[in-house]
């Protein structure tokens, strides 16, 4: 494994008195393709809430580029190269597709963009999404695999050098599916490391060099595809005793 | 500040506008219609800075016209301390009301809709119930203001603060337009389609928001500095009319929030028939008139006349 981009050191969540999170323990290297699952409620979203930053872990810490960004607020982070894309999508409503991928360029990505070249940039990632034709369009008025395909394009605006994509697919079709997946391939192999949360096994399967499961908020297994598939605490976790 | 052909007519707008109104001191002589175009220009105002925090970043609230009562006490205050002259007062103002909107934003945003609205509704009456038992200023008996006999260049005292309002009201304009049009504003316009996703696209949305308080504050103040000297009697009532409150925020929702001319036409319109009505038919039938557009807006054109333009020049193109 190349040097880790992203380590997250013995973090910890409570709600109350529910842990979400107990001790997480996790690496990912530069460019690695991680695919995190685990049952409903096992504390995936949390995790990646407390890596984006949305979150605040209570304990342990997260370090981005050998930097500490526990305490760092979500736009902070977004603005060293974290970049995510939620379960339901959020678009700017108000805005046309073009004018969304402008919020990150201007913003999390500013430092790393000529002012200049902001609708370019923008133009390039709707050309690798698969959204050009809709660049003008009002967003509100997306389809649901193209307001997927527009919170993924928004999440690469920022210029990443982490997308942690979160049930970018759900709902999806099987060839919706493909497109996504084709998305976040080319988008890795440019050099952007990605955290996929998924349900559909087919794509974290496709997808993924490296798996980590979540069981009630602690990480019970983490190793490749074919040997977590064969572990009999995954199958314990997902199909009971 | 120039870049565009829409810049060019904008400023010469604003140049022609201010113009005339001058103009109209050299010929007009009746003291009404100053008083009647000062309430309008007063309405608006009040409407373009209500829409920098209601509008343009979607924090819908009933506190913004307490700053405007704020404005006029501190211009009180202010002259009856230091008997300072009016562009002073006007600075004053916006000092301590742009301050009191930072201070304000930092302990009520982070409430976000209904709970904001009522918590800055809340805060107009601490307010107004501190105004009250300020003796200095008055306190619930009001206080009246001496406004100078002759004043110079104009015929009338009243003439003089039409034109300060005039140019102060372009000012505010100009000033929410390039807000409308900066990177600020369409990061506040990212806050106000969803703070979430804008915070993760790199927007330090308590930061804009913060601005955003500040602006509004400050701008509310400068619309309530010359106030008093317009009705030359100031009691707590009458500054935290909630009436006025009400217009601040009718205005912008019937004219469109996200854009920065929606104010404007609302202000204009409302304020307009507001003027006419209360000479020609009853000056409590005005308060209906806007009850009743507001409803008819927000059912049929939530968008307010700016939304209904862009659908209709929309569906012309195509």
């Amino acid at each position: 494994m190349s040097a880790p981009i992203l380590q997250v050191r013995g973090v910890s969540k409570h709600f109350g008195g529910f842990t979400a999170l107990d001790d997480i323990e996790l690496e990912l290297g530069a460019s690695e393709r991680l695919g995190l699952i685990g049952p409903n409620g096992s504390g995936k979203t949390t995790l990646i809430n407390c890596i984006s930053g949305s979150l605040t872990n209570d304990s342990g810490s997260i370090v981005f580029k050998g930097e500490d960004i526990t305490r760092l607020a979500p736009h902070q982070r977004a603005a060293r190269g974290v970049a995510r894309s939620f379960q339901i999508p959020k678009p700017f409503r108000s805005m046309t597709v073009l004018e969304n991928l402008r919020i990150p360029l201007e913003y999390a990505a500013r430092r790393r963009t000529e002012r200049a070249r902001i609708d370019d940039d923008a133009m390039d990632v709707l050309e690798l999404i698969g959204l050009k034709d809709r660049a003008n369009d009002p967003s509100a008025g997306l389809t649901q695999v193209d307001m997927r395909k527009l919170e993924l394009a928004r999440a690469l605006a920022a210029k990443p050098k982490l997308l942690v994509s979160d049930e970018a697919m759900a709902g999806l079709s099987s060839s919706e599916v493909d497109e996504i997946l084709k998305i976040l391939l080319a988008l890795n192999a440019r050099g952007v490391a990605v955290i996929m949360i998924e349900h559909i096994m087919r794509a974290v399967m496709g997808f993924a060099q490296r798996l980590v499961v979540l069981d009630a908020g602690r990480k019970i297994a983490d190793g490749t595809p074919e040997d977590i598939i064969r572990s009999p605490d995954v199958e314990r976790a997902y199909l009971g005793e | 500040m120039f870049k565009t052909r829409a810049d060019k007519i904008f400023w010469f707008t604003l140049a022609a506008v201010f113009l005339v109104g001058l103009g109209f001191t050299e010929v007009l002589a009746n003291e009404y219609y100053y008083t009647a175009v000062y309430a309008i220009l007063q309405a608006t105002m009040m409407a373009v800075a209500w829409n920098i925090l209601g509008g343009f970043t979607g924090y819908v609230n009933f506190g913004s016209a307490g700053f405007f009562a704020i404005g006029a006490y501190t211009a009180v205050a202010l002259d009856k301390w230091l008997g300072l002259p009016l562009p002073l007062l006007i600075v004053g103002s916006a000092i301590i009301c742009g301050l009191m909107g930072l201070g304000v934003g930092y302990l009520t945003l982070r409430l976000k809709g209904v709970y904001f609205a009522i918590a800055t509704l809340a805060l107009a009456i601490v307010l107004e119930t501190l105004i009250t038992n300020w003796d200095f200023v008055g306190a619930a008996r009001g206080v009246y203001i001496l406004t100078p006999e002759k004043v110079p260049f104009f015929d009338s005292y009243i003439q003089l603060l039409f034109v300060v309002m005039l140019a102060l009201t372009l000012g505010s304009i100009a000033v929410s337009r390039q807000l409308n049009d900066s990177r600020i504003g369409r990061g506040l316009a990212a806050i106000r389609d969803d703070e979430v996703a804008a915070e993760c696209a790199g927007v330090p949305t308590l930061r804009l928001k913060l601005i955003s308080t500040t602006i509004m504050g400050a701008m509310m103040g400068v619309a309530g500095a010359p106030y008093p000297f317009f009705v030359t009697f100031v009691d707590p009532l009458s500054a935290f009319n909630l009436f006025v409150a009400v217009n601040a925020i009718a205005m912008p929702l019937i004219g469109g929030t996200a854009h920065w001319i929606g104010p404007v036409i609302g202000a204009l319109l409302i304020g307009g028939a507001q003027e006419a009505i209360t000479v020609t038919i009853s000056s409590e039938l005005n308060v209906l008139v806007v009850g009743i557009m507001l409803v008819l807006f927000i059912t049929l054109a939530p968008q307010g006349i700016v939304g209904l333009v862009q659908k209709w020049m929309k569906r012309r193109r195509g």
